[in-house]
């Protein structure tokens, strides 16, 4: 099988397949072959996978994605392929549905090649919560790939997916798109809908395309936008997405908040993103330093949000109808009470502790009603930003990969890793992450934000960003 | 101790008829096969997401109208949180700090608030103990899961146990009226719990109140009340207390049993649900609302005593029961020119009492235009009251026509007058004595002549017509 196959991007997958160079089954026989080496090398293997397809399945004849195979995250529900957010509380499940943006993926020509490592529930920035094991970064294996998307990350930087698809909460696509030097787009909340994708955090779960370059993001992601009357809050996007072209960024005003770029961020981080700055400037745009007062807040507000309504969200994981049952209980309760305690990993129970509290009667308005409104203040902040200027810049995580189990035993630090991710989430607004260097050696990204629905502006700076950048570094592939 | 008074207010769970349920598109349904209308969403299976039923706003708004509620401004939806297996997501989608409807009134007792939420699914417990501490097994049928539900709640401003039941039924003729539920309390379209409390008459302050759950007919709230009355007075007057705790009343038995204590209340952590967005309530869809109401119960009460002339007993008895007012109205349309007030009677005195079981006359044998047709030829003198009564035997027993079955069965009145004048001859002979006192004045003693009259023209004779004979030909 050719080896240039698979340094084709997807786009130009798509390409080759319509051209009739390549057909949709040889091309999803290499993936195959691909990932399934990697899940049957079990701990020696990556561990991007819980699931890969035995064959290849008909692709829409025709289609405008051709046939070319895609990977999706663990909790995206694919009918009657296993969907368990990578938690052990639904062994066995087999939905009997499949997620909206997946079906219309399908329809667009993408093929189900597997499903994808994930941080249990999305709730980690390590992919280190799985009930599935850990998912290394093939970068470096000692190291992580970054979360809750490591596996779809680790896949397509590693070159056994030609994309995926991820999830965002607070930075879970963003995020390990960095630390695994690929491309992450977290869309504005309410484009893509949500029926199908297992939730973690209702008001900030939003999927994204994780690719190889700005224009198989833009690709896949023209084909996801879309309202769905099954999701009470998906939009209509006001404008159709256009597919990035931009070699220039004149005219183009980024805006670098200090709140983001300082304290916290690593000094190797913080290098290769100033160098990315200047060479937007080179590139025609204009810099200024913006402020965002309440920036600094935001991983709190997260950390009282997204627990609770996780807790709620997690509230149907019972043993009644689903997933696993606990044995032996002897009452209603006692089933509830083992069933929750042996299927929910350490992290998920913090979580759902701390999501119960915080909506407890008499600590309601201090915890979840505080964070409602900071949440609003940190809106208003970027929407004052956004007079100023066009989109905003930082880096994506404050640090490059970091070792496997070395934030493990320290929550709060591996919290941390959302600091730059999470206030964008909290505003609903669009991010994407490119790769903008290496620091020792690992990928570093380079986040930048834009108003919602500015997702053609977005992928079109990115787009011009990516080519002048020009960031090389794929890891060998496995 | 001075005499205690009676404190009630009551919450009623109402289904709404809407095609299908809250948040899905799955239809409503009663008495099919367990399971067999379920979708992801009402299962709450993972990735499922709620939608709202614009019928169930819709119908919800139209409640609020016709009790005189303030409107929200938006729809907003919390989560209830609490887990129990009829509750497939751990939560039930409820409205909280911002109900659809807010204040009002019907038939004299305050109306605190009017808000949607979703039904739970149901519980059946395999085992002698019918609940599910103790039972052997317990499976769920989610078909009932998710169907919509306005609950209603009064401000306490019921007195007495005869007063809720009556009250109830007002409720349910309006909802009935409006159309937006069954309201079949067998079904459990309808389910009132009651919050009940003893203070001194004439006191202000609330006393403790007790939640009596779930009764399911107008009996069961009366002797369900009365009991928790009769239960909390004991106490009260031998010098307890009465304890803040959920109740459940065992209509067989007649065992009052304590669900749970206040301090096993639970916390529901309630929040706004983050997958339904807040729907702002625009002035057409109160106008739509307003103009899919029908009559309601006081209005057409009020317009049957103006308008076609009943009395106010009449009048009530007719709306109270909108079915029975419904019968009425196209009994009337079908023989227009018939006395109403007769008409009225007939249905209430004579029909609905020989129906028993059947609460609809319309479900009956007899159509209203066959009971309009009675009534005319009864007020035209046609056939007697009596043959009148034969003849809606037969008609409730077998349907029918009246004019046909007087026919076949000869009981036309008899008209005429030298025919009944030789019965009455002959009636007056066979019973001397009666007749003699009768010539005397003692008019009491007609009975047996005037019953053998009848017996001879098996009741087709008119009664004052006999009596005017007699009195005739006695020339008393």
């Amino acid at each position: 099988m050719s080896s240039g196959l698979l340094e084709l991007s997807a786009s130009a997958a798509v390409a080759a397949v319509a051209a009739g160079e390549v057909s949709a089954a040889e091309l999803f026989e290499l993936y195959r072959a691909r990932a399934s080496a990697d899940r049957e090398a079990g701990e020696q293997g990556l561990g991007c996978f819980t699931w890969v397809a035995d064959e290849a399945p008909e692709a829409a004849p025709g289609s405008p994605l051709g046939g070319v195979p895609l990977a999706v995250k663990d909790l995206f529900c694919t009918e009657n392929v296993p969907s368990q957010s990578g938690s052990r509380i639904l062994e066995g499940y087999l939905p009997p549905y499949t997620a909206t943006v997946v079906a219309r993926l399908g329809r667009a020509g993408t093929t189900l090649l597997a499903k994808t490592n994930q941080d249990e529930f999305a709730m980690g920035s390590s992919t280190e919560n799985s009930a599935f094991g850990p998912t290394l970064n093939p970068w470096d294996r000692s190291r992580v790939p970054g979360g809750s998307s490591g596996g779809s990350a680790a896949a397509v930087a590693a070159g056994l997916a030609p994309w995926a698809l991820g999830t965002d909460t607070g930075g879970s696509i963003r995020q390990p798109a960095a630390l695994c030097g690929i491309v992450g787009l977290k869309p504005t909340y309410g484009t893509v809908s949500r029926y199908g994708m297992i939730a973690f955090a209702s008001s900030l779960d939003q999927a994204g395309p994780m690719t190889r370059d700005v224009a198989d993001a833009a690709l896949l992601l023209s084909h996801m936008v879309a309202h769905d009357p099954r999701d009470a809050t998906s939009l209509q996007a006001p404008s159709e997405l256009q597919l990035p072209s931009a070699e220039r960024l004149d005219g183009v005003v980024l805006g670098v908040p200090g709140e983001l770029t300082g304290e916290g961020i690593e000094a190797g981080v913080l290098e290769s993103f100033n160098a990315a700055v200047a060479r937007a400037e080179e590139l025609g745009a204009g810099v200024r330093e913006v402020h965002l007062p309440h920036a600094p807040h935001a991983l709190s507000a997260y950390y009282v949000l997204a627990p609770a309504e996780a807790s709620s969200n997690l509230a149907r994981y019972d043993g009644v109808r689903y997933g696993l049952r606990a044995e032996g209980a002897e009452d209603l309760l006692d089933m509830y009470t083992r069933t929750r305690h042996d299927g929910f990993g350490a992290e998920v129970k913090r979580r759902i502790m701390l999501g119960t509290y915080a909506l407890s009667s008499g600590y309601y308005d201090a915890y979840y009603g505080h964070a409602q409104r900071v949440r609003t203040k940190i809106s208003e902040d970027f929407a004052s930003a956004f007079e100023e200027v066009d989109l905003i810049a930082t880096p994506t995580a404050p640090s490059v990969a970091f070792g496997l189990g070395e934030k493990t035993g320290d929550p709060l630090a591996m919290y941390l890793n959302d600091y730059c991710t999470v206030p964008m989430s909290l505003a609903g607004i669009p991010a994407i992450s490119i790769p903008c260097g290496l620091s020792d050696g690992l990928p570093v990204g380079l986040q930048l934000a834009g108003p919602a629905f500015s997702e053609t502006r977005l992928l079109d700076a990115a787009h011009a960003l990516e080519l002048a950048l020009e960031f090389d570094g794929g890891p060998a592939r496995v | 101790m001075s005499e205690l008074e009676a404190v009630i207010g009551l919450e009623i769970h109402v289904q709404l008829a809407t095609a299908t349920k809250m948040f899905c598109g799955c239809p409503l349904s009663f008495g099919d096969p367990p399971n067999t209308h379920t979708c992801p969403v009402c299962l709450g299976l993972p990735g499922s997401l709620p939608v709202a039923n614009a019928k169930a706003v819709h119908f919800g708004l139209m409640i609020g109208l016709a009790v005189g509620s303030e409107l929200a401004p938006r729809s907003l939806f919390h989560r209830k949180n609490y887990f129990y297996p009829d509750l497939p997501k751990g939560y039930q989608i409820s409205q909280y700090s911002e109900p659809l409807c807010s204040g009002g009134e019907l038939g004299g007792i305050r109306i605190h608030r009017v808000h949607l939420e979703e039904d739970a699914a149901k519980l059946i417990h395999v085992g002698e103990s019918g609940r599910i501490h103790g039972s052997e097994q317990s499976v769920v049928d989610f078909n009932r899961g998710g169907t919509p539900l306005a609950e209603i709640v009064t401000e306490p401003d019921i007195r007495s146990a005869e007063q809720a039941s009556e009250w109830l039924k007002l409720l349910r003729s309006t909802l009935r009226a409006l159309g937006v539920s069954d309201v079949n309390m067998e079904q459990g379209s309808l389910r009132a719990d009651a919050n009940i409390s003893l203070r001194p008459a004439g006191s202000s302050e609330l006393g403790v109140k007790t939640e009596l759950k779930n009764m399911n007919s107008f009996r069961f709230i009366e002797r369900g009340i009365r009991a928790e009355l009769a239960r909390q007075e004991k106490l009260l007057t031998s010098g307890g207390r009465v304890e803040q705790e959920t109740l459940h009343f065992d209509p067989d038995s007649g065992a009052i049993t304590s669900l749970r204590s206040k301090e096993e209340a639970h916390d529901y952590r309630y929040f706004p649900d983050p997958d339904l967005v807040p729907v702002a309530i625009g002035p057409e869809m109160i106008e739509a609302a307003r103009a899919d109401m029908a009559e309601l119960p006081s209005a057409r009460a009020e317009r049957l005593q103006a308008e076609v002339g009943l009395s106010p007993d009449s009048a009530h008895a007719l709306t109270a029961r909108a079915e029975l007012g419904d019968f009425f109205e196209r009994a009337l349309a079908a023989s227009p020119d018939v006395p109403p007030q007769t008409l009225a009677n007939w249905l209430t005195v004579e029909l609905v009492p020989r129906l028993e079981e059947v609460e609809d006359p319309a479900e009956s044998r007899v159509t209203p235009a066959a009971l309009a047709a009675l009534v005319a030829l009864v007020s035209a003198k046609q056939v007697s009251v009596g043959v009148g009564r034969q003849v809606l035997d037969k008609l409730v027993a077998d349907g029918g026509d009246p004019e046909a079955i007087v026919q076949s069965e000869g009981l036309s009145a008899i008209e005429d007058e030298g025919e009944l004048a030789q019965i009455v001859a002959a009636a007056l002979a066979a019973n001397a004595d009666a007749a003699e006192r009768v010539r005397a004045g003692n008019d009491k003693a007609i009975g047996p002549i005037v019953g053998h009259v009848m017996r001879e023209t098996k009741g087709r004779a008119d009664g004052a017509e006999v009596s005017r004979l007699i009195h005739a030909q006695l020339g008393a």
